[in-house]
């Protein structure tokens, strides 16, 4: 059956059924309703929840519970994100699973509280420092976040890995129809990494410290190994009107939702365009987005921060066709009258 | 049809709760529905307000610059909102706080003392049942079945003694349209 739920605790909600053993968070705008949920939901449930003094101390939270065999989840919004990046870079080091929230909002810096788009580059890229892209997942709507939440525990534990669900304050704070999955029994396990006590067993170590180069670099070629194997086997996109497209906009989120109207007016207008969206940021589509480049006359690139995916979708186009790009920032989401005459100007570039 | 409404107060007036009602109701009509507050470091006492589709096919933009209607319970969501109607649109307005009558000859404009009649049923703060009676009735976007049915549902037990008081309103609001 069908419920109405706000976005924000659509997620807790879906990351309870999950089977979220171990939750740390931080109150931020416009997350703080999750941590609220979970503030009264955990200990119902006999599971762990901390509010933790900083984000620093919700990362490292998380990266202990992992190490200790929990289901564990912290969520923020981008200035929370930023300051978890040591510990994000720790958990990937040492090859825990752990599930992140970030509820985009407008930065850089202290920013607003606003919707924004402008932590890709944060998110796929690495964000702390060595080499290594978490799993970046972005939902458009109540629905998806809920589904991509509960496939980002299995995501994170699958390949021992940082899920990442990447998405802004608008998909926060909308309510919308949600079909929520049965929940999920917890069990107990032993993945023959995790430290629950070395009785009549030796001892396990998790840890991110390899001293010796030699060793470091075997480490990271296993990291690395895993990152291939993700990258072939993870990509999610969905496409709307792409048969017959002779355009395409390319947009994740809450900017394709934006974008899904204006091509739909488009449409009406007689111009075949048609939506890709990238669901797993990282792995990106690059493959996908390739085959399009070769089949449309131009694409059209719409997020609201500078022109951050931008640069992947150029990647995956090689200057096949033209890439045009719109943008908004600083917390502003457009409207799809603003993305109407960018299709439209992207038709006139080409003709 | 895609219903594409604005409900826009002062925070208190019970605009965002309207809007939450009539997007339960569409979900029990089974529809497509979004409902989004603004948010934002809102002070007390100003403007609070949201904005619900409805529709038989997927949404795109859950946020809209044009609204198909405008409920407005005070003078400053009239000012933003009156304008920016699409033609052939409905304006709502709460009369009692808001002096000026729309001069628009292209939309449906109704303007219900609501703060007035929701006194006379003994409960000024059901204005915005009364409003969204209207709303409702002059869109024709959802059965005022419906909102009984999600008022049964979903009203709090605190307020449960309101129930068949928040009916009447939703009924005097539509008779008004």
């Amino acid at each position: 059956m069908k419920e109405l739920w706000e976005g924000n605790q659509a997620i807790a909600e879906a990351a309870l059924r999950a089977g979220l053993e171990a939750y740390f968070g931080y109150p931020i705008t416009p997350q703080t309703e999750l941590l609220e949920y979970l503030s009264r939901k955990m200990p119902e449930l006999g599971r762990a929840f901390v509010q933790a003094e900083s984000e620093i101390g919700t990362i490292n939270m998380v990266y202990g519970a992992a190490s200790g065999g929990a289901r564990a989840m912290t969520s923020s919004s981008s200035p929370g994100i930023s300051l978890m990046q040591e510990g994000i870079s720790y958990i990937v080091g040492s090859e825990v699973p752990a599930v992140i929230v970030d509820m985009m909002r407008g930065g850089p810096g202290l920013g607003n509280i606003a919707p924004g788009q402008a932590d890709y580059f944060q998110l796929t890229k690495g964000g702390g420092h060595g080499d290594y892209h978490p799993i970046v997942l972005a939902p458009w709507s109540v629905q998806e976040a809920v589904d991509l939440t509960i496939g980002a525990f299995d995501l994170a534990e699958k390949y021992r890995h940082v899920v990442i669900l990447a998405a802004d304050g608008n998909i926060g704070q909308m309510m919308e129809p949600v079909e929520m999955p049965a929940p999920r029994k917890i069990e107990k396990r032993d993945r023959g990494w995790e430290l629950t006590g070395a009785i009549n067993r030796e001892h396990r170590l998790i840890s991110s410290i390899y001293l010796q180069p030699e060793v470091l670099h075997k480490h990271n070629e296993k990291i690395q190994a895993k990152q291939r194997a993700i990258e072939q086997n993870q990509v999610r996109y969905h496409e709307f009107l792409m048969d017959d497209a002779e355009y395409a906009v390319i947009a994740f989120g809450t900017s394709a939702r934006v974008a899904h109207t204006a091509i739909t007016w488009a449409r009406a207008k007689g111009i075949r365009v048609g939506l890709h969206r990238p669901i797993s940021l990282y792995p990106f589509p690059y493959a996908r987005v390739a085959e399009i480049s070769k089949r449309v006359r131009a694409i059209l690139v719409v997020e609201m921060n500078a022109g951050q995916m931008l640069e992947d979708v150029r990647l995956g186009v090689a200057e096949r066709v033209p890439v045009s790009f719109y943008g908004v920032m600083g917390g502003r989401v457009p409207f799809p009258d603003e993305v109407l005459p960018e299709i439209e100007k992207l038709v006139n570039s080409v003709h | 049809m895609q219903h594409e409404i604005i409900i826009s107060g002062f925070g208190g007036q019970g605009a965002l709760f309207a809007g939450q009602l009539i997007a339960y109701g569409a979900l029990a009509e089974d529809r497509h529905v979004t409902w989004i507050p603004s948010y934002g470091p809102e002070m007390r006492g100003g403007t609070a307000h949201c904005t619900v589709i409805i529709s038989d096919q997927e949404i795109g933009s859950p946020l809209v610059r044009r609204p198909t209607a405008a409920l407005v319970m005070n003078p400053p969501s009239f000012e933003r909102y009156e304008p920016a109607i699409q033609p052939g649109g409905i304006l709502v307005a709460n009369a009692n706080l808001i002096a000026t009558v729309s001069a628009r000859a292209d939309i449906r404009a109704f303007a219900i003392k609501a703060n007035e009649i929701a006194t006379e049923f003994g409960s000024p703060q059901l204005a915005n049942m009364v409003l969204t009676g209207a709303l409702v009735t002059a869109t024709g976007m959802l059965k005022l079945e419906t909102l009984d049915y999600v008022l049964n549902e979903r009203i709090s037990a605190r307020h449960r003694d309101k129930l068949a008081l928040n009916k009447q309103c939703l009924r005097r609001g539509a008779a008004l349209v």
